[in-house]
């Protein structure tokens, strides 16, 4: 590999890159000023077309990293704690966006910032605990395989409780007797359809550029590691031939 | 527009967030390289620069 | 294995029982706790009422914390996890006995607190099957969890700080089900409780099958 080379970038990242430029573009485009407005929500529906995008990929996310950490421990395979890990951290980054964005929303729609009767807004919530708790554990320190093997249970262990935090949620909600907000009424105009799946692709290749570069950082990091060790080993060993 | 100003935050922060975050693994991602020996600047994916 | 269990669990509880740190130190802060509730909200007695389900369970959950850092303690010191792994004795049967004694000690506390919450609160208590039930059942998915968390950090020297913010937002799923359960078992809330407890249940089973899964990998691993 030529010396010159010094960042994380490939013909496939500048692809996804410039694609993404472009479609935030369109996006904001359409999104403000071609999709109409609600008739109850007037313009604060807009929201949607970055708060939907946001919530799915956090989703992705988070089963991207519930895969990558069954992966560690039924074969212990390493790449693919690095993509759970990589996985996990723009997982927070969007799940963060999602509720804040979901706040944003509610202010003026229902006039609330917060809304404990939205089941899915809650159990995002507790998501995010969860997968702070998993980056929490990740930094903790120590050997690298027992890191990503604590990183992994956690992993599992949240991804095994989610939904039962999303049932109980959801029962608790029924029975305060609350109004849940819906979004997926089945009647959204054209326009309206199309710039969210905009929003959709757009996200999508935004997370996936993301990964790359934060896999390929944790990767590094990994050598980085290794490389000290090798050379901690060579120093040992050269103290041992001189004496 | 209505409701202009809650629309601005969101999609403002949305965006700044995310370009910051975006910002700031390109960073990283130099300030390593840099750092890693020639011979073992490898990761899982091609490079084809 | 069930031995084994039995074992564990006795040994846990014997050392307990030695030290009486359960009844000396952990009651009187939960009863302390459910004292600041009171002085907190008491001017308001309406809130007080709506409120002691909840109050008592997340009194419990920070029981619940204490006792797991506990055990896991005994296991960290003098290299007592080697031990337990040299014993020759299942990992699967260290976690149920450890999540046993857990168990045994935090409904010790919850018996106490209802106690706490009739004295102090003016809770009736409409049924008393279901308030015991609910203790039961959500005690064995507090303990069983929190027992696998315990094992996750343990050697790690953050390991007080980070326990809470792993065990508290999967502990979420108790609070909410333990809470409605005890609003009808104490008729505050017009709520079908023996409902909760099949979720509990489930919370439960899924916690031991995972702990006594994952609990040997931690021994060696970490």
């Amino acid at each position: 590999m030529p010396d010159e080379i010094h960042h994380t970038g490939s013909r496939t990242t500048r692809l996804l890159g410039a694609a993404v430029v472009v479609g935030l573009v369109v996006l904001v485009v359409l999104g403000w000023f071609v999709a109409p407005e609600d008739d109850e929500q007037q313009d604060a529906v807009r929201m949607i077309f970055v708060h939907v995008p946001s919530a799915l990929f956090t989703y992705v996310a988070f089963t991207v990293t519930a895969i990558g950490s069954v992966m560690w421990l039924l074969r212990r395979s390493i790449w693919w704690d690095t993509v759970a890990a990589a996985a996990a951290e723009i997982g927070v980054l969007f799940c963060a966006l999602t509720l804040f964005t979901g706040s944003v929303w509610g202010r003026p729609t229902w006039n609330t910032y917060w809304d404990w009767g939205d089941v899915r807004l809650v159990t995002t919530l507790v998501l995010l605990l969860m997968m702070v708790g998993y980056l929490s554990v990740r930094s903790l320190g120590g050997a690298e395989s027992a890191t990503a093997t604590r990183a992994a249970i956690v992993g599992v262990l949240a991804a095994a409780i989610i939904p039962i935090v999303n049932r109980s949620v959801e029962w608790w909600e029924n029975n305060t007797l609350h109004q849940k907000s819906s979004l997926t009424d089945g009647n959204l105009e054209d326009m309206t359809l199309f710039t969210i799946v905009l929003g959709l692709v757009v996200w999508g290749l935004f997370f996936v550029w993301s990964v790359i570069h934060r896999f390929r950082i944790a990767w590094l990091e990994r050598e980085l590691r290794l490389t000290d060790l090798d050379q901690a080993l060579r120093d040992r060993r050269a103290e041992g031939e001189d004496t | 527009m209505t409701h202009v100003g809650y629309l601005l935050v969101g999609w403002g922060v949305t965006f700044a967030v995310g370009a910051a975050y975006a910002v700031n693994l390109l960073r990283r991602g130099r300030r390593l390289t840099a750092r890693v020996p020639a011979d073992r600047r490898r990761w899982m994916t091609a490079d084809d620069t | 294995m069930l031995g084994d269990i039995r074992l564990v669990a006795a040994k846990d509880l014997r050392i307990e029982w030695r030290s009486r740190v359960t009844v000396s130190q952990v009651l009187p802060f939960a009863l302390l706790v459910l004292v600041l509730f009171g002085f907190a909200l008491d001017a308001n007695r309406p809130v007080l009422d709506a409120a002691t389900s909840g109050l008592y369970w997340i009194t419990v959950l920070f029981v619940g914390l204490m006792s797991v850092q506990r055990s896991t303690a005994i296991e960290t010191t003098d290299g007592a996890r080697r031990a337990l792994l040299l014993a020759g004795i299942e990992p699967a049967a260290v976690f149920l006995g450890k999540a046993l004694a857990v168990a045994v000690q935090l409904l010790f506390v919850e018996l106490v607190l209802i106690g706490g919450v009739i004295v102090l609160f003016d809770a009736s208590v409409e049924s008393v099957p279901l308030l015991l039930c609910t203790c039961l059942v959500a005690t064995v998915g507090i303990s069983a969890a929190g027992t696998l968390l315990g094992a996750l950090v343990a050697g790690v020297r953050a390991r007080e700080t980070v326990l809470p913010i792993l065990l508290l937002p999967i502990l979420a799923p108790v609070l909410i089900g333990a809470t409605r359960a005890f609003d009808d078992a104490l008729g505050t809330v017009a709520v079908d409780g023996w409902a909760w407890l099949g979720l509990l249940a489930g919370f439960g089973a899924i916690n031991i099958v995972l702990g006594a899964l994952a609990y040997g990998v931690l021994l060696e691993e970490t």
